[in-house]
């Protein structure tokens, strides 16, 4: 039987899904894929039902923000554990910020439901076929995406805080 | 469960409540709320509301120096919250590519056991005192106030500790904290004994919580469970064992597992838990070895006071620390360990700036909670209320 190992995984990957794989890396001994958007939920189910990879646990889904790279502004990465072989992927997928669309991997995993909706609450992320895709932790009232680059730490419009003295 | 009939028989005749559990309901223990339709005592469905306080940790974060991260971490699962300091700590350590000197390890395995004790114990008691007995709740409480002690002589704090530093500890083990670190193994073990006799074999304990709020192995694990709710379904799943960290693997300790992922055995994985953390601190104890509390990464760990006021290399580390000149690799990494609850990870992405690009914390609370309506479905609301305290859901990690 071969070793299930960072290597076979990319080799699996790349057969399977060579098209849509955009980069491959391994920082810190991760392995780490940067996969077309569309293409996610096909992926996870591939690694999900892979008879030797099984790579059925979800451990972290969020979200980042890269406002200077034109195209690939808004980003989801997925971190999904085989607890098997104890062996992590790391995914990333890009979207551009006028289409922030990517597929909801919630009918794979149960556990991707509040995490979607939490990235949904702070990067405007939209999952298609997430079954609530609202706000979480922010109020529903809310019209921006807090944790985007462009929004500053505090209200800017506040007026009740003197920062003078604590140089900000 | 059983009652999935009695809910089918002619739906459009039947009339739901809808009650309100929460936002501040005392039996929570937390600000969420539970917004349950009712049929008569059964629990119909339910939806839960989440992030009354919401502080935003994850937008601070990227606006502060690495060191001020930490007190944020505190804030994450306050019951336990040199656990999360210590997993920050061992992220940016990471990130850097430090190697802690063995005795910082094994002081800090020290320190998170001993916070694991004491997230413990408040979950169980708590347990009891959800189902009415309160006799257990006021022994053990004396007994975290005594980790609290021992917190408070290594770094000052009791509950949100800012316990350690990035690259070693703030000062090394004084011998009064060694001895009051023996003093509660010596004697703590008796007033568990009294608690368990208390609980654990208790008829009416037993038959009150046994069934209550299960779960299988399968969905468990499709939500994403870790700690010792996943545990309690029988997957022996824990950090401490599958990826060690902190020199874990020094130790020799069980995981245990339960069978049926209900109240009792969450209740049971605790307490068991409970009893691997004291012999852990134990071995730790015996065989911390010498040396020094930091490793040798000045521009990260600041220097002591003594050396700062004396010494110019000294001061000027520790000006740049402050106000976060050092440089920080560019990179990212993703570390996790076994918090009070499960896996807490932190993902962490470093643009070499002085604050990180990004910080997600994944916080195991978030992740299970989701499973709650789902658990209760079916049961009654007394039923809900011990399987939600059994589940130890903590406001803070919730809602980062």
């Amino acid at each position: 039987m071969t070793e299930i190992n960072n290597a076979y995984l990319l080799k699996e990957i790349q057969e399977e899904f060579g098209q849509s794989l955009i980069s491959a890396d391994e920082p810190y001994g991760l392995l780490t894929i940067e996969l077309e958007s569309s293409k996610i939920l096909d992926l996870l189910k591939y690694l999900y039902n892979h008879p030797s990879i099984q790579m059925q646990f979800l451990t972290d889904l969020c979200g980042i923000h890269y406002p200077q790279i034109i195209g690939k502004e808004l980003g989801v990465v997925y971190h999904v554990h085989s607890l098997i072989h104890n062996l992590r992927i790391r995914i990333k997928c890009f979207m551009p910020n006028d289409q922030a669309f990517i597929p909801s991997i919630t009918p794979l995993y149960s556990a991707a439901n509040w995490q979607e909706r939490e990235t949904f609450d702070f990067y405007g992320i939209i999952f298609n076929g997430h079954p609530n895709l609202k706000r979480i932790l922010n109020v529903d009232e809310m019209d921006y995406f807090p944790l985007r680059k462009e929004y500053p730490l505090e209200d800017g419009t506040r007026t009740d805080k003197d920062d003078t003295y604590f140089g900000r | 469960m059983q009652n999935d009939t009695l809910i089918s028989l002619d739906q459009e005749k039947r009339e739901y409540t809808t009650l309100n559990l929460g936002p501040t309901h005392p039996a929570t223990h937390g600000i969420f709320q539970n917004v349950l339709t009712m049929d008569g005592e059964i629990i119909v469905d339910s939806e839960q509301t989440i992030g009354y306080i919401h502080r935003a940790f994850e937008k601070i974060a990227e606006h502060r120096p690495y060191y001020q991260v930490t007190p944020l971490t505190d804030r994450l699962n306050y019951c336990s919250s040199p656990i999360n300091n210590m997993g920050w700590h061992m992220t940016v350590e990471k990130l850097l590519g430090v190697e802690m000197p063995k005795r910082v390890d094994y002081m800090r395995v020290i320190i998170m056991e001993l916070a694991r004790i004491s997230d413990h114990l408040v979950c169980n008691s708590v347990i009891a005192v959800d189902t009415g007995a309160l006799t257990g709740f006021t022994y053990v409480f004396q007994w975290r106030e005594k980790i609290y002690d021992i917190f408070e002589s290594i770094c000052g704090a009791r509950l949100t500790t800012n316990i350690g530093r990035i690259g070693g500890m703030e000062r090394d083990f004084t011998k009064e904290v060694i001895q009051s670190i023996r003093d509660f193994l010596a004697n703590f073990p008796k007033v568990f004994a009294e608690f368990c006799n208390l609980l654990e074999r208790n008829r009416i304990f037993m038959d009150r919580i046994i069934g209550t709020g299960p779960i299988s192995a399968e969905r468990a694990l499709n939500y994403g469970f870790t700690g010792p709710n996943l545990r309690a379904t029988g997957v022996d799943y824990d950090v401490r064992v599958m990826n060690p960290y902190s020199s874990y693997q020094d130790f020799d300790f069980t995981i245990p597992v339960g069978v049926n992922g209900d109240t009792y055995d969450r209740f049971m994985v605790r307490q068991q838990e409970i009893r691997e953390s004291l012999k852990i601190i134990e071995q730790a104890l015996n065989n911390l070895p010498e040396g020094k509390f930091f490793a040798d990464v000045p521009e990260f760990f600041l220097p002591p006071k003594v050396e700062v006021y004396n010494n110019m290399e000294a001061l000027i580390y520790h000006f740049k620390i402050v106000m976060g000149e050092a440089d920080v690799p560019v990179g990212e990494v993703y570390h996790s360990i076994e918090g009070g609850n499960g896996e807490l990870g932190f993902y962490l992405v470093s643009d070499g700036g002085r604050a990180a690009y990004r910080l997600h914390f994944r916080r195991p609370c978030f992740i299970y909670y989701q499973a709650f309506p789902e658990m209760i479905k079916g049961s009654t609301l007394s039923d809900a209320i011990v399987a939600m305290s059994s589940m130890n859901v903590i406001a803070g990690e919730l809602d980062a």
